[in-house]
């Protein structure tokens, strides 16, 4: 009998016994995470659901992400499949207004611009080491879009699902943080307070409605690789343009982007576990990814001052930083540095033009690099 | 392949290929507003 309660009472224990240190080390950034994402609102429908994950996969004994185990069933189901990325795009698309993009087409090219962090740290990646796929994997973070980044993770390197996914949602949420220290550094006080006129608008419907079908067609024959992620922004954008199917729309944009944002930030918590995540290499990933997001400032920010030398001083150089993506906090980011200069400055539409192209801009980028890397034999 | 040639090529045609191609679909949306241009009374449609 006296034997049986102790059995009992060890099995309570079982819990407390087995826990590793790493899996306090884990629980303590989940707990970071929530905080982050409930006091500080930092992209709190990400954060939260990331940091509990983190929690609950570090309590040992549960089995969460065992063969049955509740997680586990999401994770497979949704990660490893890449649907939730893709189900997310199609709310993203839906809630996305090209209009400011379509406006003013060159700020496409700032998009461009900002996917330049993507390449060198690819690059920086292979000179610390890491594996072909592990590299483009932590160069995507520069994409500054959590879908590109945890498409291409699942379906290249899950192994880095965790760390890459923490280090783009984190760092995105630093944006505000992070961008206007390099928007100063290299904008003189001149080309800051460059004031831009808002434009005639310009965009007819019909333009509106084909621009989602004529980008897809020509992205998917340039690098079908990447497909998947530009057709489902782009199908969730002709939705919402359309106004055909509005029922679809909202839901897109609602509950399914709600749904799926909670599962896939509870998957990606999931692969959390403190044995797994509490390496050295977890921590050059986040300094990596941190190098992703400032170098795309830097390189959009550069391509601004170069679209202001061409237009004579007619284009402010500050809205290149919203050609990283990071939709639309880096546009709100822009607007706020550009009235901190000239209060007369209103930037907020062209700088949504450049997030826009950053958004279109991050998707291009991921489906050239994974057709490159097709055509290479790599995938 | 070496590492260094694979980050170089990568660099190269990854960041040369996404510059192209937002170049173009940046042609394209000029051509786009050119064919169906913005009428006024679009306006509150």
């Amino acid at each position: 009998m006296q034997e049986a309660i102790i059995n009992g009472l060890s099995g309570l224990a079982a819990g407390a016994v087995n826990l590793h240190w790493s899996n306090l080390v884990m629980m303590g950034i989940g707990l970071l995470l929530l905080y982050l994402g409930i006091k500080k609102g930092f992209e709190p429908l990400l954060l939260v659901p990331i940091g509990f994950g983190a929690i609950l996969v570090n309590i040992p004994l549960a089995g969460l992400m065992d063969e049955h185990g509740f997680l586990r069933i999401i994770y497979d189901a949704g990660v490893l499949t890449e649907l939730f990325p893709l189900l997310i795009f199609i709310g993203i698309g839906a809630m996305t207004d090209f209009g400011p993009v379509l406006e003013n087409p060159y700020t496409f090219l700032l998009g461009a611009a900002g996917q330049f962090g993507i390449f060198i740290t690819l690059l920086l990646a292979l000179a610390l080491g890491f594996e072909a796929l592990d590299a483009v994997t932590i160069g995507i973070i520069g994409a500054c879009d959590g879908p590109t980044v945890i498409y291409v993770a699942s379906r290249y390197a899950p192994h880095l699902l965790g760390p890459v996914s923490v280090a783009a949602y984190s760092y995105m949420s630093l944006v505000p943080l992070l961008q206007p220290p390099i928007m100063k550094a290299l904008t003189t006080e001149k080309e800051r307070v460059i004031v831009m006129k808002a434009g005639k608008k310009s965009v007819s419907k019909t333009t509106k409605i084909l621009f989602p079908i004529v980008i897809t067609i020509l992205g998917g024959l340039i690098a079908p690789m990447g497909l998947p992620l530009l057709g489902t922004i782009m199908l969730g954008n002709l939705m919402k343009e359309s106004g055909a199917v509005a029922r679809l729309t909202k839901a897109a944009e609602n509950e399914i982007a709600s749904v799926v944002t909670l599962l896939l930030g509870i998957s990606i918590g999931a692969t959390m576990s403190g044995p797994v995540f509490v390496q050295s290499k977890t921590l050059v990933i986040l300094a990596l990814g941190l190098a992703a997001i400032c170098l795309d400032t830097v390189f959009g920010v550069l391509f601004g001052k170069l679209l202001c030398l061409i237009t004579r001083g007619k284009v402010n150089p500050l809205i290149g930083a919203a050609g990283i993506s990071a939709f639309p906090m880096s546009a709100r980011v822009v607007q706020k540095e550009g009235s901190r200069y000239n209060r007369k400055n209103y930037l907020l539409m062209h700088a949504m033009g450049a997030n826009a192209g950053g958004q279109i801009g991050s998707v291009m980028a991921a489906a050239v690099m994974l057709s490159v890397l097709s055509a290479m034999g790599i995938i | 392949m070496d590492k260094l040639s694979f980050g170089l090529t990568m660099l190269i045609v990854g960041m040369g290929g996404t510059l192209a191609t937002l170049t173009f679909m940046s042609l394209v949306m000029v051509l786009l507003k050119r064919l169906f241009p913005y009428k006024d009374d679009e306006e509150g449609k």
